[in-house]
């Protein structure tokens, strides 16, 4: 258990899927004008995460990795080189069933989030947590962990982004600087502000 | 009709993908430590873009338009499956490096960007072309990126010694900052802001204007 948590913390701040591992950037510089919405698909990122990470870790043990096809009596096979054809395919169809989901039982969140809940499938912030699990081999329960946590970290930078930026637009900044180039500089400055956790280990 | 040279050049600096669309930021970041994985990264995009759009161009009148996005998403996929085996077997220790980033080809949005916005409406050759001009926007900014952090944070390019370091017994202190994750930002910001500065069409409008000073319009009164 504390194994878990502490991964959880690293992936939050340590391992910040935006600030650290530079993921997700197109979102997360399109969609940080405003607080309210970068709160709503923070919190559509993360449960995506949270529900990607752990089935695409299923389906990378029990059908993709070497031998894992042993009861089909191939014991030889390995289907690893589809990987990357299952977990976008996986994602694409979770985005889907989940907007369904929300759509019948919770309209109230299926409006606030809107369009971009059929975005999150091309944010790399959720391809690339996966793949970052079957690199580090990550077990189910610890693929639980790290998915909620790499979405939590991404909404956490995606809501403060947000902050910094709608007061940001009353400064007097440099006209070449203004909109994009600024964020950028903004984002290398949270950057560093987090870099200073990178010792925090629980 | 766009003319085949106005297609290739025009993203390099005009329409830049990164500097002016936005798209396609996240590898430019991570990739960028080390010029030789940033070339090697930039081929890999060139190509599966300049593919996936002449793939999708080819089959663009026979899709029903209510499934493009996952027809797309397979073929771009299927692509990038085939440059990630290329890579293993042939550039093992540059795939290691490159790590997940190969893999995120796939929701790399100048792919999905340049499929759905040209290649969807563009005959097969002009589609193509648009794919291999938007690689190269891609990779101008990635070099740039990539020369400043390697040459300034380890003193070398493409692994050979330009700036002898300090602890080699050379006169320059690498800068370590150059090498960690947050001065990508940095540079990046930067190329943009030299980049309007020159390309001054490119300069966003401000969201808000401050109010001109009350005191200008009575200077002299007293």
């Amino acid at each position: 258990m504390e194994a878990l948590v502490s991964l959880f913390v690293k992936a939050v701040f340590i391992e910040n899927m935006a600030l650290q591992m530079f993921l997700g950037m197109c979102t997360f510089l399109a969609v940080s004008k405003k607080v309210e919405t970068a709160i709503g698909l923070g919190i559509a990122v993360v449960v995506v995460q949270l529900i990607t990470v752990p089935v695409n870790n299923l389906i990378f043990n029990f059908l993709l990795r070497e031998g894992a096809l042993g009861w089909l009596g191939l014991p030889d096979l390995s289907l690893a080189f589809l990987g990357f054809l299952c977990y976008i395919g996986v994602i694409a169809a979770m985005v889907q069933m989940l907007e369904m989901f929300l759509d019948k039982y919770v309209p109230a969140l299926y409006s606030a989030l809107g369009v971009f809940l059929p975005l999150i499938t091309v944010n790399c912030a959720i391809l690339g947590a996966t793949l970052f699990m079957v690199e580090r081999d990550y077990t189910f329960p610890e693929s639980v962990a790290f998915g909620l946590g790499s979405g939590f970290g991404w909404a956490l930078a995606i809501v403060a982004l947000a902050g910094i930026r709608e007061k940001l637009k009353y400064s007097d900044v440099p006209e070449g600087l203004r909109g994009l180039g600024i964020t950028f500089i903004t984002v290398g400055l949270m950057s560093l502000g987090f870099m200073s956790l990178s010792g925090v280990s629980l | 009709m766009t003319s085949a040279k106005e297609v290739v050049f025009k993203p390099l600096f005009d329409n830049n993908p990164i500097a002016l669309q936005i798209l396609g930021v996240c590898s430019a970041l991570a990739v960028t430590t080390q010029l030789s994985v940033t070339l090697v990264m930039c081929i890999a995009l060139t190509s599966v873009t300049a593919f996936s759009n002449l793939f999708i161009s080819l089959i663009r009148n026979y899709m029903p338009s209510s499934i493009r996005i996952i027809i797309q998403m397979t073929i771009i996929a299927s692509l990038v499956i085939a440059v990630d085996q290329f890579l293993q077997a042939f550039a093992y220790e540059i795939s290691k490096s490159l790590s997940v980033f190969v893999g995120l080809i796939i929701t790399n949005c100048i792919v999905m960007g340049r499929a759905e916005a040209f290649a969807m409406k563009n005959p097969p050759l002009l589609s193509f072309l648009d794919g291999i001009g938007n690689g190269l926007g891609y990779s101008v900014v990635l070099i740039v990126v990539a020369v400043f952090r390697e040459l300034l944070g380890s003193g070398s390019l493409l692994g050979v010694e330009i700036l002898p370091l300090v602890s080699n017994g050379g006169w320059y202190q690498g800068n370590g900052l150059m090498l960690l994750a947050p001065s990508a930002f940095f540079i990046i910001g930067f190329f943009i802001w030299v980049l309007r500065e020159v390309k001054t069409e490119q300069v966003e409008s401000p969201e808000f204007r401050i109010a001109p000073h009350a005191s200008h319009s009575q200077e002299g009164a007293f």
